[in-house]
């Protein structure tokens, strides 16, 4: 069974996020990029599955620049099979990445599709969601468990009640929740053998999709600062201040 | 357990300029010789701290066409401006006045990290393997008592050293010849010194700590080439040091503090002393309107020639600031790092031909013949006539004997012997920061994208747990607290109810996670009872354009 896993490049989230000063979107110059943890964590299930003897080849495949190899090599490393790189300059919003994702299927017939439930740029959570649509796959959102049983799929669900544990049949969209899994550590000796692993740049036109963005950027601004909180003496005080300058009770 | 292992031609522990330097001469003297780069920083750069004033005279003899390479040094220094401050006034020092040292000509202000960015692109292109979010932290030998390579560290350990579910083993990497590119007083390095007694021979080391901050100023503040160097004011008379404000491309002015870990005061509190030069007059408008976007430190060798130890021992050799090339009369350390990697390299290439000797003997030969050793012959004296006879003495061995004295100065004592007890001080009170120009340490910290995994072996380990409280507390205030620029040693007080009575003790807590990797402490502890081992390869600062 092949499986394709969808990565995106994201700024490290140990990285703090400036905003330009112009505010047309966040500073990414020199700044460290990462893999989108989410994704990370559809890599590790992909790549255990693979360890499994479940999966046959694990494929990743990211959208955007040239640059993004530099992730796809790190994919690589930590142990798909072989990469690809749709390279585009366009900002690609969460229908374009579906619709790409799409054409990549068609074109690899993969049995199951993971992805992260979301970026944590652009927090849409909403590619997975797309692709199941446009593929007319089932999908298994938010997955905090995965087992595979010949042509089905169960898939835990994290939901806001709990957990919810749905059956799928192949061919299936999955997108990964946080307790999944824990992703590896790359080893060294796996980084340089990545590099021999075979990365394929194929141009977006090539798909021929419409990628167009539909949605518009009018402006990025930093969260405003929350006020410091104060401390109270006693419940009265509390209670005044609630009345008064809150003006809550 | 035997570790797995991988072999090279030549191993180099450190992708900062030195290493990085090294590594693109080796390639392009010989392009069949394996070359690997392993950094401790998450990627390339994410470690790198500097001014930086960069003098591009080794990088146009390492690759000269580095214009057309689109190397990042876009600025050229055009304005240079020496101010003596005090409190609410400044000076401009003409420039006749000024040793020929500080004269900028033909320089740029650079971010160092962007430049070994661009550096290891280079190194990749030719060949060379680079590691980064690898750690050494052990020198291996061979039988002979040689360098045989070094051992990378385990990945997921918890905080009692136990392997986690994810546990790596460590790495071992061999080679012919490794070489030490750590940066100032390098983990490894120093472990070579103490080993080999490589400074039976030269004065002990002295330090200083840099801390610095990047800022996006308003356009009408901002001149690309400006440079200040300022001395006196906010440090006392006895305290070494000074500050520099270099404006960069794109409106972004990068600041900082140098203070000479050579300090008596312990109250003394080195970032603070940043943040209220920030206010002076002079200061503070170029930075009004204007926002922080990063913040780091790092220490410096500031020692000069009479402090570097021997280069050589079997099977490898120290590089830039790990052996503390820095020539601190004309404040730049990059490009004698940069040449000294360099010249490792031909002297390698030398060396493998058969017989092969382990020892690169011809490396300390090539440096003293070099520029390289004639900067910092000339200028030996700079930093003990400073120490002896302050801005006078330095100006005279400066600009007046220029090196041509028959004799060399001593530096007597290490740094951390310098401080003396709290009982001839009154502790300082800095301003409150305004949190516009001035902040507080630790929305600092978070500027500079530190990140340390918390379920790890804490990286900063005490000798004798006792002495923090009863003798760095009850002798000089905890200085720990104060010259740490990232807050990772607190004094905290923690209740015990023993038999119904509470007893209060004071503890030192170590907030490991928030270390930038900077090794003041392991330099100004007045007992050097604080050992920096590496933490996780990956972890620590995350700087951007620093």
């Amino acid at each position: 069974m092949k499986i394709l896993v969808a990565i995106k490049q994201v700024i490290d989230h140990h990285v703090a996020i400036q905003v330009k000063l112009d505010n047309t979107g966040v500073e990414t110059n020199n700044v460290k990029m990462s893999i989108n943890p989410f994704d990370e964590i559809a890599l590790e299930a992909a790549i255990r599955l693979q360890e499994s003897g479940i999966a046959s080849e694990v494929i990743v495949v990211s959208i955007g620049e040239k640059p993004i190899q530099t992730t796809l090599r790190s994919a690589l490393a930590m142990g798909a099979d072989r990469a690809l790189l749709i390279q585009t300059d366009v900002e690609t919003q969460p229908l374009a990445v579906a619709k790409l994702l799409q054409a990549v299927v068609a074109q690899e017939n993969p049995q199951l599709v993971l992805l992260g439930k979301q970026a944590i740029d652009d927090d849409s959570h909403q590619t997975g969601q797309m692709l199941a649509a446009l593929l007319n796959w089932g999908q298994g959102t938010n997955a905090s468990q995965i087992i595979l049983k010949d042509d089905e799929v169960q898939v835990t669900r994290e939901i806001d009640t709990g957990l919810e544990i749905i059956s799928l049949s192949l061919p299936a969209v999955i997108t990964t929740d946080l307790r999944l899994n824990n992703p590896r550590y790359i080893k060294l000796p796996n980084i340089m053998k990545a590099k021999k692993k075979p990365l394929t740049i194929l141009a977006a036109e090539e798909l021929d999709v419409d990628i167009t963005p539909r949605l518009q950027t009018c402006k990025v601004e930093l969260p405003l600062r929350r006020k410091t909180g104060i401390k109270v003496e006693n419940i009265n005080e509390l209670i005044t201040k609630l009345q008064t300058e809150a003006k809550v009770i | 357990m035997t570790e797995e292992a991988m072999t090279f031609d030549v191993v180099i522990v450190g992708a900062g300029i030195a290493g990085l330097s090294a590594a693109i001469k080796l390639k392009q003297l010989s392009s069949d010789i394996s070359v690997c780069v392993i950094e401790k920083g998450s990627e390339v750069g994410a470690h790198i701290l500097s001014g930086a004033i960069f003098e591009p005279r080794p990088l146009n003899e390492l690759i000269p066409n580095w214009e057309q390479l689109n190397a990042p040094l876009h600025t050229l220094v055009r304005q240079e401006q020496v101010l003596l401050l005090t409190k609410n006034q400044s000076w401009n020092i003409p420039s006749w006045l000024l040793p020929p040292q500080l004269d900028n000509q033909g320089n740029y202000i650079i971010s160092l990290g962007n430049l070994c960015r661009w550096l290891a692109e280079q190194a990749e292109n030719l060949g060379v393997e680079i590691y980064p979010g690898f750690a050494a932290t052990k020198v291996l030998f061979n039988e002979d008592g040689s360098v045989k390579g070094i051992l990378t560290g385990d990945m997921g350990l918890d905080k009692n050293s136990q392997p986690k579910l994810d546990h790596e083993l460590g790495l071992a990497l061999y080679a012919k010849y490794t070489l030490f590119a750590e940066g100032c007083r390098g983990l490894l390095s120093e472990q070579l010194i103490q080993h080999f007694k490589l400074c039976q021979a030269s004065e002990p080391p002295s330090y200083a700590l840099g801390i610095k901050e990047l800022w996006e100023v308003d356009p009408t503040q901002h001149q690309a080439g400006r440079v200040i160097h300022t001395f006196g004011w906010p440090l006392d008379g006895t305290t070494h040091g000074g500050a520099f404000i270099y404006h960069l491309e794109k409106n972004q002015v990068a600041l900082g503090l140098i203070v000479g870990l050579d300090y008596k005061n312990p109250y003394l509190h080195p970032f603070k002393e940043l943040q209220r030069f920030k206010m002076h007059p002079a200061i503070r408008t170029i930075l009004e309107g204007g926002r922080r976007i990063s913040y780091g430190a790092r220490t410096l060798n500031r020692g000069g020639l009479q402090s570097i130890p021997e280069l050589v021992f079997p099977g490898g050799v120290l590089l830039g600031c790990a052996a503390g090339f820095l020539n601190i009369a004309k404040l730049k350390g990059c490009h004698t790092a940069m040449k000294s990697g360099m010249l490792a390299a031909e002297a390698i290439i030398e060396s493998l031909h058969p017989p092969f000797n382990n020892k690169l003997i011809n490396y300390h030969h090539k440096i003293q013949t070099s520029w390289l050793y004639d900067e910092l012959y000339q200028v030996r004296n700079s930093r003990p006539a400073y120490a002896r006879w302050g801005i006078l003495g330095k100006i005279v061995y400066e600009k007046i004997l220029r090196g041509k004295e028959p004799f060399t100065l001593r530096h007597n004592k290490a740094d951390h012997q310098y401080l003396k007890t709290k009982t001839h001080y009154k502790p300082i009170v800095y301003p409150k920061p305004d949190n516009k120009i001035s902040f507080d340490l630790l929305s600092s910290v978070a500027l500079s994208n530190t990140y340390h995994e918390e379920d790890q072996p804490v990286h900063l380990q005490l000798r004798d747990p006792t002495i923090p409280i009863l003798i760095n507390l009850v002798k000089y205030d905890a200085p720990e607290q104060r010259y740490c620029p990232a807050g990772v040693y607190e004094i905290v007080e923690e209740n015990m109810i023993k038999n119904t009575t509470k007893n209060t003790n004071l503890r030192l807590q170590i907030n490991a996670a928030n270390c930038l990797h900077c090794k003041a402490c392991e330099i100004k502890d007045p007992h050097q009872n604080i050992t920096w081992t590496s933490p996780e390869g990956g972890g620590g600062p995350n700087y951007p354009n620093m």
